[in-house]
């Protein structure tokens, strides 16, 4: 923690992945490892070539303009930013920069952290604009892939009310979260779909102090580190009294040692030279238009919390983990409606289930285990018929060998064994071969008793009930 | 026997009854691009591949025609009269220009304009100066250069243009044709080679009224391409031309048409609006109103630097496509920069460079307020003020410039300060979208000048009526030029 108060901004980058087309040409709006197959000429800046607005882009950036709680201008309009660079073919970028343009403006939204408090992050403005084409800088020479070219992409940007880094990705996850849940973005930074710019300043008082800003931060670990080492970095100079060498530049986040190097400083800043974009007729954005976009808001993940809590009683930890990402949710509510009990469902998923796709990086939606297969493992435990030891290992080999959970207790002859006569004769038999250890028990070292249990679980390969040997086993001591 | 000097509907006529095929058509007028080519330099590129079509009901069909090479021509080298594009061929048709396909008119030439259509005098293109067929020593105007000398050397009855400023309709002018810029957005400008996207606007240069309007019917429609564009359905011009303009109601602005104003006036200017004061009594002896109104002197003076700053601003940002990269000759250079400044440094000339320096000095973040939102806001004052005197009349009447077209090297003198506005008063109808055409009203000295009218948005069928009646009352339609001088 720095002694200094700590002020951040975020701009998050966020494409909308799930169009048919892109932004402002019928090219198609996807992502794929070809490179340049889904342009048009417009995407190549071709001469004579014009913008036509996605509608779709449009409603949806609607949607989070009012999910964000945000001004919304009287008209729709777009502006050109102007710079050269060759991933721009047109030499500007169609965008929505100066107030009152952008879709969204002076928004907030209220954030809650792990341990249940809340904080509200300020909205400066969310806005509709064109990606540019992604590039590869090889040794002599740089290859454009235009895929990328008017893709849309969503710029929301904060107000520095930010004090630490992890309420700033706390608020990106959840950003994450609602762009996934309403249908907007994949969301996903290993596809280039989020990427942040990161503005950090410290100051003795209340007034901001100088800012500096951090380009490209391409994952939300990167953005916790860039601000930490940002925070330090401000701090020991203001420390040894050189807090005259923090400049008002921007830095760019090295990812590989999680440090900021210089790009350039606010005397070099570019002039972007905006002005309204004339091929694109102002729009008048109706409250009819607005009232229809309000109905189509889904259910937002907090809200999904709330239910989760209220209704099916979860903790609220259960409830965070599960709201988190939207296929987990979607899992969830799945299991729900297969009729498997909400905490079962909550302690299978935030537990095996999350752990299994975290370590092999998939994705809840896709992996073999479905909330139907889930349910085989969670009524065999439910009815007795296997133990929940067994229900573990039917976990992992269902996963493992991608077959039907029914087959493998087959296969397995995973059967609990509950019938009292049988446990008996086999925990006599057991306590009958150990009356040394019978013997120490008695002696007080009462932890013998779990060794007795693990006696009878290897002899009948797991399957016995646990909760009847112990019964069992309790009483049989106790004749002795 | 040749058709390429006659009207459209004779020439279809001819067609249809079997006088002449499609193919001899094009013949005749690739021969005639051939003929006039050495003496007015009006073509970027000759097709002389081109055969002839079928023949239909259309007016057009079959028809020869040329194309301002600012149009995207799919297959066919399309420069925009620049260096930065001389080898490039596209791989898809304007709009306007796959509209005329549709109907079955037939390209035969490629034409040369003020590089990128900046420019009005046609001596800026990348194949050299245009000159005037009516006498050689003089320019044409521009941008529209090639395609009004061509249609006026009587090469085929009509050819495209794209009007920014004027482009169209000066050089139609000078030329003794007709040049005719819809409303904004009747016209899909996609394909046509950005300039000032506010202000650009696709249309036609022809010999008559009806050939215009025949030709506009063709190229207009909305574009689910370019998102200004309208729809015009219901709109049939060639058909609204009856001639009947009784108690229609036009306005001239007085500061600019009355010879007092002008202490420095030659002859010429003397003769233009004399001649300008004989077309307003034929419009009265036609049964129309014609009314003398004031017009804000400080507006009319603010014209042509309105012009400047909104036109050179939006260029800048237009053309940064141009770098050599996707498109046009790669520049030499050890890195991208180098690449395309060299590039773009021996892609355009001097004229076009100064326009985007001009361009870029406006919209930088301490100028903008200054000059391209105070541009942008008389702007809006010019157009306010002409929609409440669209209010009262159907149409601005005007003189086309001070005179005749001027010679080559003409330089700038004293009287130049004082016409200015007169020169440049055609950019109202740019500034406003309006529809607008100019027609031959006669000559001084033997070489053609123009009369203008400008309407309301959407009522261009009202502006060409007016147009088509005036015409029929002067025996200048369907001329072709002689060599005077």
């Amino acid at each position: 923690m720095s002694k200094y108060n700590v002020a951040i901004g975020l701009e998050m980058h966020c494409e909308i992945s799930e169009t048919n087309s892109k932004v402002f040409s019928r090219a198609q709006n996807a992502y794929t490892d070809e490179t340049n197959v889904f342009v048009a000429p417009l995407d190549m800046a071709f001469p004579g070539t014009l913008p036509v607005l996605n509608k779709e882009c449009v409603r949806l950036s609607l949607m989070m303009s009012e999910i964000l709680n945000c001004r919304i201008p009287e008209y729709l309009a777009f502006e050109r930013k102007n710079y050269y660079y060759p991933d721009l073919p047109k030499g500007y970028q169609i965008t929505q920069n100066t107030k009152p343009i952008p879709i969204g403006m002076d928004g907030y939204i209220d954030i809650e952290r792990e341990d249940g408090s809340t904080f509200r992050v300020g909205i400066d403005n969310i806005h509709l604009e064109e990606d540019s084409a992604s590039m590869t800088h090889l040794y002599d020479t740089s290859e454009i892939n235009y895929n990328r070219s008017g893709v849309p992409l969503l710029e929301l940007v904060t107000t520095p009310c930010l004090h630490s880094a992890d309420d700033a990705v706390t608020f990106l996850e959840y950003m994450r979260a609602i762009y996934q849940y309403c249908k907007i973005s994949e969301a996903d930074s290993k596809k280039g779909q989020v990427r942040c710019d990161v503005n950090v300043s410290i100051s003795e008082n209340d007034t901001l102090g100088t800012k500096v800003e951090m380009k490209n931060v391409n994952s939300f670990s990167g953005v916790r580190e860039a601000i930490n080492y940002e925070i330090s970095r401000q701090s020991e100079l203001k420390d040894a009294g050189r807090y005259a060498e923090v400049e008002q530049e921007t830095r760019r986040f090295d990812e590989e040692t999680g440090t900021t190097k210089r790009m350039r400083s606010k005397v070099d800043a570019i002039d972007y030279k905006y002005f309204v974009e004339p091929n694109i007729p102002k729009y008048r954005i109706t409250e009819d238009l607005l009232a229809e976009i309000r109905k189509s808001i889904p259910e937002l993940p907090y809200e999904r919390k709330s239910k989760y809590m209220e209704k099916y009683g979860l903790s609220a930890n259960d409830a965070r983990i599960l709201i988190k990402d939207i296929h987990t949710a979607d899992y969830f509510e799945e299991c729900l409606n297969l009729g498997i009990d909400a905490k079962v469902a909550a302690n299978w998923i935030n537990g095996n289930i999350l752990g299994y796709v975290y370590k092999n990086e998939q994705d809840i939606a896709d992996i073999y285990l479905t909330p139907s297969r889930l349910k085989v493992i969670t009524e065999a435990v439910k009815s007795g018929k296997i133990s929940s030891k067994q229900a573990k290992e039917l976990f992992a080999l269902t996963l493992e060998r991608q077959e039907e959970p029914e087959n493998i207790m087959k296969n397995e002859g995973m059967n609990q064994i509950s019938d009292a006569s049988s446990l008996q004769a086999i925990i006599v038999g057991i306590l009958d071969e150990n009356t040394s250890q019978i013997e120490q028990y008695k002696n007080g070292k009462t932890n013998m008793f779990d060794y007795f249990v693990g006696q009878v679980m290897k002899s009948t390969r797991g399957q016995a009930n646990p909760v009847i040997v112990k019964e069992i086993l309790t009483s049989e001591l106790n004749k002795r | 026997m040749t058709y390429m000097d006659k009207s459209l509907e004779e020439i279809h006529e001819a067609l249809i009854s079997g006088k002449v095929t499609s193919d001899e058509l094009v013949q005749e007028s690739l021969k005639k691009c051939h003929e006039v080519q050495n003496d007015i330099n009006a073509f970027v590129t000759i097709l002389d591949d081109a055969k002839g079509g079928e023949v239909t009901k259309n007016l057009l069909s079959g028809i020869p025609y040329g194309i301002k090479d600012n149009y995207s021509t799919k297959g066919i080298l399309s420069t925009g009269s620049s260096n930065t594009l001389k080898d490039y061929v596209p791989f898809f048709d304007a709009t306007a220009v796959a509209n005329l396909y549709k109907v079955g008119a037939i390209p035969v030439a490629k034409t040369v304009l003020d590089e990128f259509g900046m420019g009005g005098t046609g001596t800026t293109g990348h194949t050299g100066s245009v000159l005037n067929p009516w006498d050689h020593t003089r320019m044409t105007a521009g941008s529209s250069a090639g395609s009004a000398a061509s249609v006026a050397a009587g090469v085929y009855p009509y050819a495209l243009g794209s009007d920014s400023g004027d482009s169209i309709r000066k050089p139609a002018a000078y030329c003794g044709i007709v040049g005719y810029k819809p409303t904004y957005g009747m016209i899909s400008r996609y394909g046509l080679f950005a300039y000032a996207s506010s202000l650009d606007h696709c249309g036609v240069l022809s010999r008559s009224v009806a050939d215009a309007a025949i030709v506009v019917d063709a190229m207009k429609g909305i574009d689910k391409n370019d998102m200004t564009t309208w729809d015009s359905k219901d709109i049939h011009l060639r058909q609204s031309l009856t001639g009947d303009v009784h108690g229609k109601k036009l306005f001239y602005i007085k500061e600019l048409c009355d010879i007092a104003n002008y202490p420095h006036a030659n002859a010429e200017l003397k003769s233009h609006l004399a001649n300008f004061q004989a077309t307003i009594q034929k419009c009265r002896d036609l049964g129309m109103e014609v009314v003398e109104e004031s017009f804000d002197n400080d507006l009319l003076k603010a014209l042509p630097s309105v012009y400047v700053v909104i036109a050179c601003a939006e260029a800048t940002s237009n053309m940064s496509n141009l770098t050599g990269f996707i498109f046009g000759p790669r520049g030499e250079g050890e890195n991208y920069i180098e690449m395309m400044k060299d590039h773009r440094t021996k892609g355009f000339s001097p004229l076009i460079k100064r326009r985007f320096i001009i361009g870029s000095y406006v919209l930088q973040s301490e100028n903008q307020e200054r000059y391209f939102k105070n541009a942008q806001r008389v702007r809006r004052l010019i157009v306010d003020k002409m929609n409440d005197f669209f209010k009262k009349y159907d149409g601005l009447i005007m003189p086309v410039g001070s005179g005749p077209a001027k010679k080559f090297g003409h330089h700038d003198n004293l009287l130049s300060a004082d016409t200015q506005a007169l020169e440049e008063h055609l950019q109202i109808g740019n500034f406003g979208g309006y529809p607008s055409i100019t027609i031959p009203n006669g000559f001084i000295d033997s070489l053609p000048v123009g009369v203008n009218i400008t309407g309301r948005c959407y009522d261009d069928a009202n502006v060409l009526n007016m147009a088509y009646a005036l015409e029929q009352a002067m025996p200048y339609k369907n001329q072709i030029a002689k060599e005077v001088k």
